[in-house]
């Protein structure tokens, strides 16, 4: 190696720069803390948080832990950004797909969503949603059942609790299902290579996931049934409905928001995914004597797909940072939870704020880990 | 007459199944017409669903008989081709149709019929439609914000000049373009720096302002009879110096004490908001991200290991958190590590925040561009004895940053709707204003229209920058 003074120059100016700011920065937060009485320190972490939250997946109240609160708003972020994602993809691709289509008005129609709902800040609509569309909902006596089971009021959407009885072994069947269609997988793929022949895997896996729960219920001592939400007086002008499951507003508001915006970015992917894939790759397959099917499974989709993945996975990052606009009508995520609340109790602003940007840059590092790492995988190998 | 066979529209009957077609899908939208706007049920003696489905299975039939490949008739060919290819199609236009023909009157009724424009209290408001009326009346908070009514010439003032600043690339002649450049990147932002900061904010912020731009002035004057090979030194010495010596050894501020000066009066920033803060916001990020987003996809892209790690680190780092609690971090966390006496106003460090963050996303977007490049051409550069600053002035970014336009614009865009975000530092730009307005206790129950006026400006806002930056992608494309 030949080390130069001009290419350690550069370097050693940047580094003392970025030591000197760091430096400069972990020095005046001394001073500050020290004339302040704060002390530096993760403990409070075990102490007793003493507020409560309005919604939670696990247990919590006054009684637990800053952790424990924690956990909660975190639990929060994920069950938002998951139904969010979810539907930000159904909607997402049906949107793109529909973009391509050669019907004037779905294509327009489809255009109009997209151009409309990408170009309004996510906040406002979340307000919008939130403030103006379902203040406008009935009161719980006044809601009409949707189905029969479902209630949309202005206090929230109540949906029909499940009540398994030995859902482990309703859990197990899916799992063997799953473990079962992978083994058929790779043996219909090992048949192809060897003899030729293809065996209708899909047809099977989709029979599969079907029978194998089915008879979990039949024969495995499995049932369901539904708890529905039932209307109870508690006063005489205030009504709240019982049992089910209750969704707050603010849950509902939040996904929606989220899907709608984040299915306009979806849905240009996939139409950029399919309309990267060349006519001539379609032309060729044909012309080797695949069916429209095939065509559609072997060649277009796996060369859309691999242009679709990496930006709706950037997506599906920004839609679950996004979810941290849910502070502003105060949807307890962690955001709310622990950058608010419990800072403003514990007043530990260095040590909430880096607990709680660690915690998104973990989740985005690891999924662009798993993303380049996808991308290897894929990627074409040239040679 | 070949025998009509109604399963299969063919070119023989053309005629009979034209005219029974385009009856039938009138008919159907007739109905529904007339079920919307007037309210009308022509179809109210049948059973209930069916009744409700059946303009779909008229339009349906009507549809399939005029369906009817190579007519020869130019529109019917046109409207098959176009909504009418198969069944599926059929019925997702028929749905569409009937989706618009219906959302129509709620819509029109309330923005326009119902809605009230007149007056200035809220009785006015009594009808079911809009109130318009809310928005008239605190238009002026939904633009400036809690911005002093007597005051806000200046902020008028100071956009119109810019805009006009900014419009001078349209006017200029050929012999000024080569300026133009020079003109946006260096000059154009330190007006308007200037404009906001004397001029929007006044008071002490004023004079102490006016020392930088003295010393800037007054030291480019002298600069010119510098000669040139200690031009670089100079400029990196004396304006400062020339601004400490104003700063310290010329006492502005006396004057003004003593009444001999007359300022304009401060406005605090606390008091910006509205529209104007969303635009000095989105501006202010937008020039500064640009330059470090640049500096970092370049730092990315060295190779020197430990540039490239730190710039790897920045980017990743802002890249992989949220806005707000980067904003949270500017308003609680940020002043711990200042010394004690240092105080940076919450907008400026908003806007820091802000421009950090963007510039992340920035730096992804240009370093797509410095990658796209061929190598040919970093190695051309190169093989003229070109330097690496050299190199990529002249070289490399121009074709860079022209391959990555739409990618920084929409960026900009993120950044002109990621504005709202700054409600967490307590600053109240339109939709903050929106959100006090609402709870104002003489003008509840009117948040609908409010956001609904807010989006028609964002929606406005935003449109007009994609369309504008598709424009530039189409000017500035290049075939390679």
């Amino acid at each position: 190696m030949n080390f130069r003074l001009k290419d350690i120059i550069p370097q050693l100016i940047t580094v003392i720069a970025v030591v000197l700011i760091f430096g400069f920065f972990t020095y005046n937060a001394q001073i500050n803390m020290e004339n302040r009485g704060i002390d530096f320190g993760y403990g409070f972490l075990s102490q007793e948080s003493s507020f409560d939250v309005q919604f939670s997946l696990i247990e919590y109240d006054g009684s637990h832990s800053y952790f424990r609160a924690y956990l909660v708003g975190l639990l929060n972020t994920i069950l938002v950004s998951v139904i969010g994602i979810i539907i930000a993809t159904i909607l997402g691709v049906i949107v793109g797909v529909a973009r391509l289509s050669p019907n004037y008005l779905i294509n327009k129609f489809a255009a109009f969503y997209v151009e409309f709902f990408r170009n309004i800040p996510l906040l406002l609509q979340i307000f919008f949603w939130y403030f103006a569309a379902l203040r406008a909902l009935p009161l719980p006596q006044d809601a009409e059942a949707i189905l029969g089971v479902f209630f949309l009021t202005i206090k929230g959407l109540y949906v029909p609790a499940f009540i398994w009885q030995n859902f482990n072994i309703f859990f197990y069947s899916i799992v063997a299902a799953v473990i079962a269609i992978i083994v058929i997988r790779i043996h219909a793929k090992k048949v192809q290579e060897s003899q030729g022949k293809q065996i209708p895997v899909f047809l099977i896996s989709i029979g599969l996931i079907f029978i194998l729960p089915l008879l979990s219920f039949l024969i495995g001592g499995v049932s369901l049934s539904f708890e529905v939400p039932i209307l109870k007086q508690l006063a005489t002008t205030s009504f709240i409905y019982e049992g089910g499951v209750s969704l707050p507003p603010e849950l509902i508001a939040l996904t929606l928001s989220l899907s709608l915006y984040t299915a306009t970015f979806i849905a240009e992917c996939v139409r950029a995914g399919i309309q990267g894939v060349g006519k001539g790759q379609k032309e060729a397959a044909a012309s080797i004597g695949l069916t429209p099917n095939q065509v559609l499974k072997l060649v277009i989709m796996p060369q859309a797909l691999r242009i679709i993945i990496p930006p709706t996975t950037n997506q599906y990052l920004n839609l679950t940072k996004n979810s941290s606009l849910a502070a502003a009508i105060a949807y307890p995520d962690l955001v709310l939870v622990f950058a608010g609340t419990a800072l403003m109790q514990t007043g530990k602003a260095i040590e909430i704020v880096s607990i709680t940007m660690f915690t998104y840059l973990t989740l985005s590092i690891s999924i662009s880990i798993l993303m380049n790492w996808y991308n290897k995988k894929i990627a074409i190998q040239e040679k | 007459m070949s025998k009509v066979n109604f399963l299969k529209p063919d070119k023989a009957n053309l005629n009979t199944f034209l005219y029974l077609g385009t009856f039938l899908f009138f008919i159907s939208i007739f109905d529904v017409f007339l079920n919307s706007f007037l309210n009308i049920n022509l179809t109210g003696f049948l059973p209930n669903f069916l009744s409700f489905l059946l303009p779909l299975i008229l339009g349906f039939i009507g549809l399939y008989f005029i369906r009817i490949e190579y007519s020869g008739i130019k529109n019917l060919d046109l409207l098959n081709k176009h909504i009418n290819t198969n069944n599926f199609n059929a019925i997702l236009s028929l749905l569409i149709i009937f989706i618009i023909i219906k959302s129509l009157p709620p819509i029109l009724s309330w923005f326009v019929i119902d809605a009230s424009f007149a007056g200035d209290t809220k009785d006015v408001c009594m009808g079911s439609g809009a109130c318009w009326t809310y928005i008239k009346v605190w238009m002026r908070r939904f633009m400036y914000g809690m911005y002093p009514n007597a005051e806000q010439w200046r902020i008028n003032l100071s956009f119109i000049s810019l805009v006009l600043l900014g419009s001078v690339g349209y006017f200029a002649t050929d012999r000024f373009k080569k300026y133009l450049t020079l003109y946006y990147v260096v000059i154009y932002p330190l007006i308007a720096f200037l404009f906001i900061f004397f001029f929007i904010s006044g008071g002490p912020v004023f004079f102490d302002f006016s020392y930088g731009i003295i010393a800037a002035i007054l030291s480019i004057i002298i600069g010119f009879f510098i000669p040139n090979k200690f031009r670089f030194y100079y400029f990196l010495i004396v304006p400062i110096l020339l601004y400490i010596v104003l700063k310290y050894f010329i006492f502005f501020e006396e004057y003004i004490e003593l009444g001999k000066l007359d300022g304009l009066n401060w406005v605090e920033t606390g008091a910006w908001g509205g529209l104007s803060l969303t635009f000095i916001i989105s501006f202010f990020c937008l020039i500064f991200c640009f330059p470090i987003g640049m500096a970092f996809a370049l730092g990315r892209r060295s190779s020197f290991p430990l540039i490239r790690y730190i710039s790897v680190g920045f980017i990743e780092f802002w890249r992989g958190v949220p806005l707000i609690t980067v904003l949270f971090m500017s308003a609680v966390m940020f002043p711990m590590f200042l010394p004690e006496d240092f105080f940076i106003d919450k907008l400026v460090r908003a806007i820091i925040a802000i421009s950090l963050f963007e510039a992340a996303y920035v730096a992804e977007v240009i370093r797509g561009g410095l990658q796209a490049l061929p190598r040919g051409q970093y190695e051309a550069a190169k093989s003229l004895g070109m330097g690496y600053w050299k190199m990529h002035i002249f070289v490399i970014l121009p074709q860079a940053l022209k391959l990555v336009i739409p990618g920084i614009a929409n960026t900009f865009l993120a950044l002109v709707k990621d504005t709202p975000l700054i409600f967490v530092v307590g600053l109240l730009e339109i939709v903050g204003m929106l959100n006090l307005a609402k709870t104002n206790p003489e003008w509840l129950g009117f948040a609908m229209e409010g956001y609904v006026f807010a989006a028609i400006i964002f929606w406005i806002i935003c449109y007009a920058m994609s369309k504008y930056s598709y424009n530039l992608e189409q000017k500035y494309k290049t075939d390679r």
